[in-house]
């Protein structure tokens, strides 16, 4: 279970991104985070592994406080989360072999590592994964020359390399277009429901919430304004979330 | 109102734009007076007469040369003309043969007679002279005509008799020359080619040295990686402490690895088994102390038997090291005899041996350091966990102190010996105090658990340093090597290298800060550690453009040491500048000619190479 309490991140320049967040998410459960562009959903994500230090309040994952981490139980902490980015965050110029082993990083030793030695169990599972999301044959190629699908398949896969109990997907479609984008939601799906792992995700269209959440938290300028099941945005909570001058599409 | 304002201001622009045009006059004059501008010196006729000379040499490099066959004819001729005005006409006893006639027959001083050659080579070159005194064979002789024979070997020319008059024949020599054989190679061209090469490697040995060291200081000064290290102030005090403490550690040890090591140094056999045995002695004991996966936090008795192990791994990688290079040093030696020509190749694993065994202890001090320091840091970083807030303030205090103390009391070991001040109760108590001061007034000021940006400390640092040392120019850091390690080619690999290293830091670092910040933050994000993230998300990003800079700076290099022999740094400078020196125009011409040639085809090897990696 993740419990994020009283969360409030104030950038270096003064910008209050988060404002006293609180929410709760079961294990388990897929969680999506909505709201305008500009509205903290990428800050919130960040906050839970610590790729943001945030300013104030707790997060406490099975009972373990992740704010209060040292360096070395943070790498404990961080194996066990996958992330999936919107701009998948590959590294180009290597192979996409390479690109899913690296998601084994906070497992292996790191002085073996260095030399670019993974053990052969990862390889193999490196493989499975690959296959997993339907793009094995490409594990040799430079990640730069596969499309937009495929790279973020190839995150997917990284993700999954570190054998996660949860997955922070930042916007994971949103530079996909519509038929990629529930393929890629599909996997999501897949290993949230087969594997049981917890998956935050935010999203900016409506319908892929409907499809694919259990429930859905919405942040607005940094603050929750609605927490609940997607099917209960209704014309009303969709003017808060989005603004009185949003209108509806889909 | 308005009006007047605009006046007003017009008026001032006009003052303005006038002392302005004063002040570029005045500047621009004084510049002409101190630089000496003179267009009367390039019209003098003397310069320009030197000026001709200068350009005819430069084209014309001494490269190629024939080998000559001489043709020598002396025939006597009395000046003045003998009493009686009777003159022996001399008749050649052999018409094949070359011969000289002249008319009149003989001359007064002050004459001019004809001079008329028979049988030379055809169409070559030569001198006719007049030798003074009776002996056709000195070496002495007057004049500078020069003759040139036609298809025949047949020429005619004129020469004025000079003052020197003598009862007996007296001489006219003609030497005509001609070129035999192919054209050969002259001795400046040797030298000039032997000093290129060296040139060539000069910068090639530079460039390596400097790029080898410059990777990892870009990292140290790129912003974006160093932003995010922030540590206690705790684990700060104790990894400063950790480096001296490690050096001097860790040289006693090597030290002692190669007394030991020493003994078994000269049988080539033993080196031999010693150098193959201890690597893979050293690789098996640290694989054990470093499993490749671990689940579980190993026990406490596990880790230490691992630091143990790690450690003589350490010892028996110092002892093959060690023993490598008595094995490069023997070998190279015993081969080096055998090899004839290639007697450099020998020469090449005896240096190098030499080098290994020369660098071990430094590298291995600074290694040992390294790791010391980083343990240290650990050590710190776990006690700011386990400890209260007031203990945790207290051993900042207590670790801050001494840090702060040792650090300038080191620094006021170096001002001593740099200026011989003679004043230890300043240089060394005084700097402590300070030092002292310092750490515990951060103790006291900051809070007691927070992490401090140590990251841009460093990188603040070592951005200063980089700056300043790369502001020295390559020449001077020249002329210091030549001081320290003699006039010659390792005084200016040094130089270039220092230069190189401080130059490529500064340009890689900037690389490093401008790669894509995603795959940073994914790779950090699976849990990777600080050097894991560089090799995985930053290295492969930077891997272009490191090499077209360090092309770049091969280039640069073969430039800088063309010219780094004019303070000593070996290379082709030197010969170039004695040439100069000596007037030898034709000579320095062919050496401007080589390097003119090596570095034009380094723009073109280095762009090409650029252009397919990049
Ligand atoms: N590194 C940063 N420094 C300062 N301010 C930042 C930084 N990153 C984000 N912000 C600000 O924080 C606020 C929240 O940004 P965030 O990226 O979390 O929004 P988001 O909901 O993910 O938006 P989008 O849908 O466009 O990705 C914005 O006002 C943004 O300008
Ligand atoms: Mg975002």
């Amino acid at each position: 279970m993740l419990e994020v309490k009283n969360l409030t991140k104030v950038y270096d320049g003064g910008v209050q991104a988060l404002t006293d967040i609180s929410f709760t998410v079961p294990s388990g459960q897929f969680l999506a985070v909505i709201g305008l562009s500009g509205s903290g959903k990428s800050t919130l994500l960040r906050c839970i592994n610590r790729l943001i230090e945030p300013t104030a309040g707790q997060i406490i994952w099975n009972g373990v406080d992740i704010t209060a981490a040292s360096p070395d139980e943070m790498r404990r902490i961080r194996r066990r989360i996958g992330m999936v980015f919107q701009h998948f965050n590959l590294v180009h110029r290597s192979k996409v072999i390479t690109n899913v082993l690296a998601g084994r990083l906070g497992y292996i030793n790191p002085a073996w590592s260095l030399l670019n030695r993974f053990p052969d169990q990862d390889v193999k599972n490196a493989m499975r994964q690959l296959a997993r999301v339907g793009i094995a044959d490409k594990a040799n190629m430079r990640a730069d020359e596969l499309s937009g699908g495929q790279q973020q398949r190839v995150g997917i896969a990284r993700a999954l390399m570190q054998d996660p109990e949860m997955i922070l997907a930042d916007e994971p479609v949103a530079s996909l277009d519509p038929v990629l984008a529930h393929s890629i939601m599909k996997h999501l799906e897949e290993i949230n429901k087969k594997d049981g792992v917890t998956v935050l995700c935010s999203l900016h269209f409506l319908d892929l919430v409907h499809r694919y959440a259990d429930r859905v938290i919405a942040l607005n300028e940094g603050r929750l304004v609605f927490e609940g099941l997607p099917s209960e945005i209704d014309d009303e909570k969709f003017k808060d979330i989005y603004g009185r001058e949003a209108e509806r599409v889909g | 109102m308005k009006s007047t304002t605009t006046k007003n201001t017009s008026l001032w622009k006009s003052v303005r734009l006038g002392a302005t045009i004063l002040l570029v006059f005045v500047v621009y004059a004084y510049g002409f007076e101190i630089t000496q501008v003179n267009l009367d010196e390039l019209r003098s006729p003397q310069r320009q007469e030197s000026l001709v000379r200068v350009t005819r040499a430069l084209f014309q490099p001494d490269l190629f040369t024939y080998k000559q066959d001489e043709s020598v004819v002396n025939t006597p001729i009395y000046v003045p003309c003998p009493e009686g005005g009777s003159v022996p006409a001399p008749t050649p006893e052999d018409r094949s043969a070359p011969y000289l006639v002249f008319s009149p027959g003989c001359a007064n001083p002050g004459d001019t007679i004809q001079v008329e050659g028979f049988n030379f080579y055809p169409n070559a070159e030569g001198a006719l002279r007049f030798i003074p005194g009776n002996d056709p064979t000195t070496k002495l002789a007057l004049g500078s005509d020069t003759v040139a024979t036609d298809a025949e070997g047949h020429f005619v020319a004129t020469l004025k008799i000079p003052d020197r008059q003598s009862p007996q024949a007296q001489y006219v020599r003609a030497t005509l020359r001609r070129n035999t054989g192919l054209p050969q190679l002259t001795d400046t061209a040797r030298d000039t080619w032997e000093k290129i090469v060296e040139t060539v490697f000069l910068a090639l040995l530079a460039t390596t040295l400097g790029t080898i060291l410059a990777i990892p200081l870009s990292f140290i000064a790129a912003r974006n990686l160093m932003k995010s290290v922030k540590s206690p102030l705790g684990s700060i005090s104790l990894s400063i402490l950790g480096w001296p403490v490690g050096i001097v550690g860790g040289y006693f040890v090597v030290d002692q690895v190669s007394a030991f090591s020493a003994p078994l140094a000269e049988n080539i056999y033993l080196n031999l088994l010693g150098g193959a045995l201890a690597p893979v002695a050293a690789m098996l004991a640290a694989r054990w102390a470093l499993p490749e996966m671990e689940t579980q936090t190993p026990g406490v008795p596990l880790r230490i038997a691992r630091l143990a192990s790690l450690f003589l791994a350490a010892l028996v990688g110092f002892f093959g090291l060690y023993q490598v290079a008595s094995l490069m040093v023997n070998l190279g030696a015993l081969i080096g005899d055998r090899l004839g020509s290639f007697e450099f190749l020998g020469n090449f694993m005896v240096q190098s041996g030499d080098i290994i065994r020369t660098i071990t202890p430094v590298v291995g001090s600074l290694a040992v350091g390294g790791a010391v320091s980083s343990f240290f840091s650990r050590l710190g970083q776990r006690g700011t966990e386990k400890l209260t807030k007031s203990q945790v303030k207290l051993m900042n205090l207590v670790l801050a102190t001494t840090a702060g103390a040792v650090v300038l009391a080191l620094l006021g070991q170096a001002i001593e010996w740099l200026y011989e001040l003679n004043r230890p109760d300043i240089t060394r108590w005084g700097m402590s105090l300070v030092g002292a001061a310092a750490g515990a007034l951060l103790a006291l000021f900051t809070e007691a658990k927070t992490s401090l940006p140590i990251g841009l400390a460093v990188y603040t640092v070592t951005r200063t340093i980089l700056n300043t040392l790369r502001s020295i120019e390559a020449l001077v850091m020249a002329i210091v090597f030549v001081i320290a390690v003699g006039i010659g080619p390792f005084a200016g690999v040094m130089a270039l290298g220092l230069h190189t290293i401080v130059s490529l830091a500064k340009l890689y670092s900037e690389q490093v800060e401008s790669i894509l910040p995603g795959p940073l933050e994914a790779i950090e994000a699976t849990g990777a550690n600080r050097l894991q993230t560089i090799v995985y998300a930053v290295i492969p990003q930077i891997i272009p453009p490191y090499i077209s800079y360090t092309m770049y700076r091969w280039d640069i290099n073969v430039r800088m040491s063309t010219i780094i022999g004019f303070v000593g740094g070996g290379g082709i400078g030197f010969l170039l500048q004695q040439n100069i020196n000596l007037l030898n125009y034709r000579a320095a011409s062919a050496q401007m000619l080589a390097i003119a040639i090596v570095v034009a085809t380094m723009d073109y090897i280095s762009s090409t190479l650029r252009e397919r990696y990049v």
